[in-house]
């Protein structure tokens, strides 16, 4: 048989601790090591930018770096960085949870003029998945309010995804209705009591809709719905991206203060300006983010079908409005869910 | 005689306490307790003391948040009673009877001690919604467990079974099957036997480790949260109000519907321990 010898495992573990002493020994080699405080579910997406950044910046500088990644959902990243986490930069899916930041002098206070597009590297919107052949005949927000709909989307008081869905459904209702502010809420009490499940963050719900088979569709971010699409399988589900809808930015920010004590403002914000690259958008839009760069732009056209997207400041003034007046506890999300 | 009493060392002989040690140990004790246990909680209620009373009530009595007592408390209690019933029939069985597989059944009474909870409720979620095993065979008879209340009490029954079974199972077996034979041959029928001689015997136990259930339930979030749907004014347990405050950056509204947990809880088992007392005094012979 071909189980190890005692002797044989232990002078493999050993080596095994060698090796790791000796690449950590390595990392510790690093001239400077930066830290990006990221978003759950972009752990694979940093995963894949970062080499590829440090090897860069070792040609362009001639100094070794390591980029850390931390995950977590992107406000609790931002409550971490408030107690001490010590991160360089973040790049969050909450535009509000830099604003905390800036707003707490962590980031300045010019924060999304810092990059170009709103200091927002790229953009998604939401989309719907629905199961095979579309069995409910849905293709826009309006016929999610339909009777006989079950919905599956994040809980927009735990997430910001489900916040996005939220503002998608009221934009597209105020287009349809013409602002007619007694319609659209009317409309949001049934999409919002079509809801089956409110799972508190994205990945919860993708498992409620996939795993447990509840819903007829599930409401996310494009590029995550494309995700899951390509990885459970393309004949069981449907890519539906609704013709208006909102824009998603993901935005990213030098974290000042850390970044003065680390001594990394220059590698922080070289970090940032390298995923405006045309060869790091790419491989954005190959996680399925929208992007900027007008080469990638048309060479995955076929990928992002046109859709209006509508913007949170046209639709809602802004986000610190839309915070108040929707999300805030008594706010208008807690009035249309009371019975 | 006096010579004997002048051996001993002046160190016992000078103190009253039977036990070495005392005031070191007993320093050690009120330092780890006010670590590990007062500085968390000063910590807690030093969060409130930026809300002024108007405020604290209205973050409290906020009809959502009202909603989410009545749920919590609501599942809670029928977990609690649940478990209970079936806690004293797990005790009673692994103590009277022998059976093969005794041991393994008794170890796996404390596993919802060593399982993450949120690993127990999507494993509930998983086995009691409608594509699950246990759903697909309920679901068809009407019979919805996942995303309903009572999908929330069954994870609140699964986390804290252990509490009365391990309350409940030292107690009866201090107590030998001579006392329910003698009652037996005295005459007396099963039912009677259970009623006047067991359950007297065991009802402090039981009640403590059905009010310790209660209280475990009050407070769980991982493993409910996956079950319960989370539907406002149906199925939000008032964990997920406290998470939704902290995901807001509101920590004092999040420490204030906290401490309404931690008040119910703590005058639960403040009454508990009361009326133990006075249920032992009784027992004494002492009036109640």
């Amino acid at each position: 048989m071909a189980f190890p010898r005692p002797a044989a495992t232990l002078k493999r573990s050993l080596l095994a601790v060698a090796v790791a002493a000796s690449a950590s020994g390595a990392a510790n080699a690093a001239d400077r090591e930066l830290l990006n405080a990221s978003y759950d579910i972009a752990r694979e997406l940093f995963a894949e930018i970062n080499p590829k950044f440090e090897s860069w910046w070792e040609k362009e500088h001639g100094e070794s770096v390591e980029v850390s990644q931390s995950h977590n959902g992107s406000s609790a990243q931002a409550r971490s960085i408030m107690q001490g986490l010590g991160a360089d930069v973040v790049t969050f899916n909450q535009v509000t949870d830099v604003q905390v930041l800036a707003d707490a002098g962590l980031v300045a206070d010019d924060w999304q003029e810092a990059f170009d597009n709103n200091a927002s590297p790229y953009y998604s919107t939401t989309a719907f998945l629905v199961r095979k052949g579309n069995p409910k005949n849905i293709e826009s927000w309006d016929d999610l309010a339909g009777d006989d709909v079950e919905i599956v989307f994040p809980n927009p008081k735990t997430s910001g995804n489900g916040r996005y869905t939220y503002l998608a459904a009221w934009g597209a209702a105020d287009k349809r209705l013409d602002g007619d502010e007694e319609k659209i809420r009317d409309y949001m009490k049934t999409f919002l009591g079509n809801v089956e499940v409110f799972d508190t963050g994205g990945r919860g719900a993708t498992t409620s809709f996939i795993e447990r088979e509840i819903g007829d569709v599930l409401i996310s971010f494009e590029s995550e719905v494309n995700n899951i699409r390509g990885e459970y399988g393309s004949d069981d589900y449907e890519v539906v991206v609704p013709p208006v809808s909102i824009l998603a930015e993901f935005p990213v920010a030098v974290v000042k203060e850390n970044a003065e004590k680390n001594d990394n403002v220059d590698l922080a914000q070289g970090y940032l300006d390298y995923l405006y690259r045309e060869d790091t958008q790419r491989l954005l839009a190959n996680f399925n983010y929208r992007v900027h760069d007008d080469t990638v732009v048309e060479e995955f056209s076929d990928q992002f079908p046109d859709t209006r997207l509508l913007e949170v400041k046209d639709v809602f003034g802004g986000w610190d409005q839309a915070m108040e007046k929707h999300f805030e506890s008594g706010g208008l999300i807690d009035q249309l869910q009371r019975r | 005689m006096s010579t004997l009493a002048i051996r001993l060392p002046r160190r016992l002989s000078g103190s009253t306490r039977v036990l070495p040690g005392f005031g070191l140990s007993m320093g050690i004790s009120v330092l780890f307790i006010s670590l590990v246990l007062l500085l968390p909680m000063t910590g807690l209620f030093g969060q409130l003391a930026g809300l002024s009373p108007g405020e604290y009530w209205a973050i409290v009595s906020d009809p959502r948040v009202a909603a989410s007592y009545a749920t919590t408390l609501g599942a809670a209690g029928a977990a609690a009673l649940v478990n209970a019933a079936f806690g004293l029939l797990l005790a009673w069985v692994l103590v009277r009877y022998e059976f093969p597989g005794k041991r393994l059944v008794d170890a796996l009474m404390d596993l919802p001690f060593a399982l993450p909870t949120a690993v127990a409720g999507i494993t509930l979620a998983t086995l009691y919604a409608k594509s699950g095993w246990a759903g697909s065979v309920l679901e068809p008879l009407g019979i919805k467990v996942a995303y309903t209340w009572v999908g929330i009490a069954l994870a609140m029954a699964f986390t804290s079974i252990p509490f009365v079974v391990r309350t409940v199972q030292p107690v009866l077996e201090d107590m030998p099957a001579e006392v329910d034979e003698a009652a037996m041959s005295l005459g007396a029928s099963d039912g009677v036997g259970f009623r006047r001689v067991i359950l007297p015997h065991l009802w402090p136990a039981l009640v403590t480790g059905t009010g310790l259930a209660f209280v475990r339930s009050l407070g769980e979030f991982g493993a409910v949260i996956f079950i319960a749907g989370n539907t406002p004014y149906e199925t939000e347990i008032t964990s997920l109000m406290i998470f939704v405050k902290l995901q807001e950056y509101d920590y004092a509204g999040a420490s204030a519907i906290a401490s309404v947990l931690l008040f119910v809880s703590l005058a639960l088992l403040l009454a508990i321990n009361v009326w133990q007392g006075r249920f032992v005094r009784r027992l004494h012979g002492g009036k109640g």
